[in-house]
């Protein structure tokens, strides 16, 4: 006898049927629901009633940063950068995330979006500085309102939210956009950062770029959800599905989802599929882990060529425009190309300047080490300084 | 650096927790940017009721209930911190900030360094810390030695009502995150503190010398100031006048106070619930003997908690340091000189 079968058993009472007392749908899901097809604009009927001076607009900034990406990745081989991730075949989700936005909004990118940034206003160099080597950030993040590249997973997601329900809770109406890669959608910080932001409904907008591969993991072993922007309804926050080689659709379903957010309705996670065309960064060798001809199908689905495309069917492809704007890319790359080929001057006594607003007397003491060491170094008297350090006491750390 | 008893007028029995509570209520008062966030810290006035009443009289707004998630809770505060907010954020418990570990690490504490003072992170990260009340597994640990290891990092932590309110404040209004830890088991402890009265707001950095004595040093914070003034004062019926110097702060460290006590002394023993091994004191020790070899009539000597994950409520007594254990490691240092005629002094 179990003990829904004992006497005096509740199992039949009818009281008990249907569900608990304080259940209900908390909101509709089906409008958070991403369309089954990610979004295009190009190619379809609707391209039609795009705006020519956003067309033109996004072209030259594509092609800027195509520029860009392959001048980075020439600085790479030549060991002016540390690293470079390339966004090469992504520049139409890179360019738009900056256009979408205004001056007052902020923009939080990962370590793959140095072009969002430069497409934002960014110095070309001071973009690069965190891959140079030369210092972690090289620009004042209020100056753009760029916040630092960020390099561990998804960890900035969260500061986007806190930053965008900040500005609300004073009164500011400033959206955040914030970056992160297929990847980064398995982290713990993605999730609480969306949690959050659905819950205090804050003006955010989540873009992920899918571009297939987590360094060389592929999605189908990173997620086995819908689609990335299928996520967005576990939170209660809408999920869009975008083609992110199509520039025009990118910009304008960013562009609804920043304003949604300016309006006090809430963020939007958008999902972007991409793919990285080239390998993850200079020191990855793509061929381990996914075909030529794959990467062939993404070629041709290229984003300046669709582009390019919808131009040429108007008119607006001409040969001085083409020229116009191969120039001006050719000239960021130069100016990149000579201004990171000077080397950086740095100064070793700023490695104490930034630690505490107030300097401990511990870092003091190493600093006064440092100072005397490359005293020694300059004078070329090393034994003999060793000795004039001033008193164990203050050089001691 | 002693703090001076104030008049006892005016004053009547108050808790740390109560101190604590008025810090965050006058913070807020001060400046509109001071906001409190964490689990439970709204309707509840957090577990411990440190956060009594905020909700209600700052809105919520300013005292936020969050979602249960503490990369959460810390990585939102770094953004609301961005855009001019000086968040103060609560980890329920020591062992539940683990997974804030990431955001206070990877960011909180670089993003001065990162940005070469472009953007400065003025948070304050409360976190009930430490054994003593029969907590749980997972509720007892003292974590300070994690924090102590990450440069950029402030640790704070108090040990009497009256620091509770003044260094409360004082973590506030830095610039800089502050870990500050309230050891849950004093949070009961009272003091003829009254809110009503002014305090002062404790500068960050500055140990403080509980009691003065001339045959060797307690060095200790938190909860294992009052053992160790328990043990000076039992000590005396063996002859010996202990100084307890209270370190308030574990990070910035105050290598004067404490040097200057130790050459005075000769003699010293770090005192903490913290294990040995990789612990506090190992630093402590290296530090004193250091700078202070010359003055030293012996080893310095570390009474902390045991080598091992925190115990289970029934056992902790064994684990923690307590008068007798400090005693007996007082008893260990090399007693050769006369003890009455102090050292120096």
């Amino acid at each position: 006898m179990t003990v829904l079968e004992q006497p005096g058993s509740s199992r039949n009472k009818s009281s008990l049927a249907g569900p608990p007392p304080t259940w209900r749908p908390r909101v509709d899901p089906a409008p958070l629901l991403p369309d089954e097809e990610p979004y295009r604009l190009l190619g379809t009927d609707a391209a039609a009633r795009l705006d020519s001076g956003l067309l033109t607009r996004l072209y030259t900034q594509l092609v800027r940063g195509r520029r860009y990406n392959a001048q980075a990745t020439a600085l790479t081989r030549q060991g002016r950068l540390a690293v470079y991730p390339s966004s090469t075949g992504q520049e139409a989700c890179e360019v738009a995330a900056a256009l979408a936005l205004e001056e007052r909004d902020w923009l939080f990118p990962s370590y793959r979006d140095t072009l969002a940034a430069v497409a934002r206003g960014l110095d070309p160099v001071q973009a690069l500085t965190l891959l140079r080597g030369d210092w972690h950030n090289g620009y004042d993040p209020h100056e753009h309102r760029i916040a630092p590249l960020c390099t561990p997973l998804a960890t900035q997601l969260p500061h986007a939210v806190g930053l965008a329900h900040a500005a609300r809770l004073k009164g500011d109406e400033v959206v955040a956009l914030a970056m992160v890669g297929d990847g980064g959608t398995s982290e713990g910080d993605f999730h609480e950062a969306l949690n959050f932001a659905a819950v205090w409904q804050a003006p955010v907008v989540f873009l992920v770029q899918n571009n297939g591969f987590a360094i060389s993991v592929p999605l189908a072993k990173q997620t086995a959800a819908p689609s990335l922007a299928h996520k967005a309804v576990g939170y209660g926050m809408p999920g869009r599905l975008v083609d992110g080689n199509d520039a025009p659709a990118m910009h304008e379903v960013l562009t609804e989802a920043v304003e949604r957010a300016r309006r006090g309705g809430g963020p939007t996670l958008v999902e972007a599929v991409t793919y990285r065309i080239e390998a993850h960064t200079n020191a990855d060798d793509a061929t381990r882990y996914r075909s030529d001809a794959e990467v062939e199908t993404w070629r041709a689905h290229d984003p300046i060529a669709l582009l390019e495309h919808e131009l040429a069917a108007r008119d607006l492809l001409t040969d001085a425009f083409v020229g116009a704007t191969r120039d001006g890319a050719e000239e960021l790359a130069a100016d990149l190309r000579e201004r990171m080929n000077a080397d950086p001057e740095l100064d070793p006594m700023d490695l104490f300047t930034d630690v505490f607003a107030e300097q401990t007397s511990q870092l003091r003491a190493q600093a006064a080490l440092l100072r005397a060491e490359l005293d020694a170094e300059a004078n070329g008297h090393t034994e003999e300084a060793a000795g004039a350090e001033g008193s164990a006491e203050e050089a001691r750390p | 650096m002693t703090t001076t008893a104030a008049p006892a007028t005016a004053r009547k029995p108050a808790t740390m927790a109560q101190a604590l509570t008025r810090a965050l209520r006058d913070a807020m008062a001060d400046d509109p940017s001071v906001h409190v966030m964490g689990e439970d810290v709204g309707a509840l006035g957090g577990v411990f009721r440190v956060t009594d009443g905020l909700a209600k009289e700052f809105g919520e707004d300013r005292c936020t209930d969050t979602a249960l998630a503490e990369a959460g809770i810390l990585g939102t505060a770094v953004g609301m911190a961005m855009y001019g907010l000086r968040p103060v954020v609560e980890m329920q418990f020591d062992a539940f900030a683990y997974p804030a570990f990431e955001q206070l690490i990877s960011h909180v504490a670089r993003m001065r360094n990162r940005t070469r003072g472009a953007l400065t992170m003025p948070l304050t990260i409360r976190i009930p810390y430490g054994g003593g009340i029969g907590g749980v597994e997972h509720h007892s640990d003292s974590s300070e030695a994690y924090y102590l290891a990450t440069p950029g990092l402030q640790v704070v932590t108090p040990a009497t009502v009256e620091d509770a309110y003044g260094l409360l404040r004082a973590a506030i209004a830095s610039d800089d995150p502050v870990v500050f830890l309230e050891p849950k088991r004093l949070y009961w402890s009272k003091a003829d503190w009254s809110p009503d009265a002014p305090t002062e707001v404790a500068p960050l950095g500055r140990a403080a010398v509980r009691r003065r004595g001339s045959s060797a040093t307690l060095i200790t914070y938190g909860p294992s100031l009052p053992v160790c003034m328990e043990a000076a004062e039992a000590a005396v019926a063996e002859g010996w006048d202990l100084e307890v110097v209270d370190l308030r702060s574990l990070m910035p460290f105050d290598d004067d106070t404490v040097c200057a006590s130790v050459r005075r002394t000769g003699r010293a023993v770090v005192v903490h619930e913290s294990n040995g091994f990789g612990g506090p004191g190992g630093e402590i020790a290296a530090r004193i003997t250091e700078r202070c070899f010359h003055h030293l009539e012996a080893p310095v000597l570390r009474v902390a908690g045991f080598d091992i994950p925190y115990p289970p409520p029934m056992l902790e007594r064994h684990h923690l340091p307590g008068v007798d254990r400090i005693l007996d490691t007082v008893a260990r240092l090399q007693w050769e000189s006369d003890w009455t005629e102090g050292r120096g002094e």
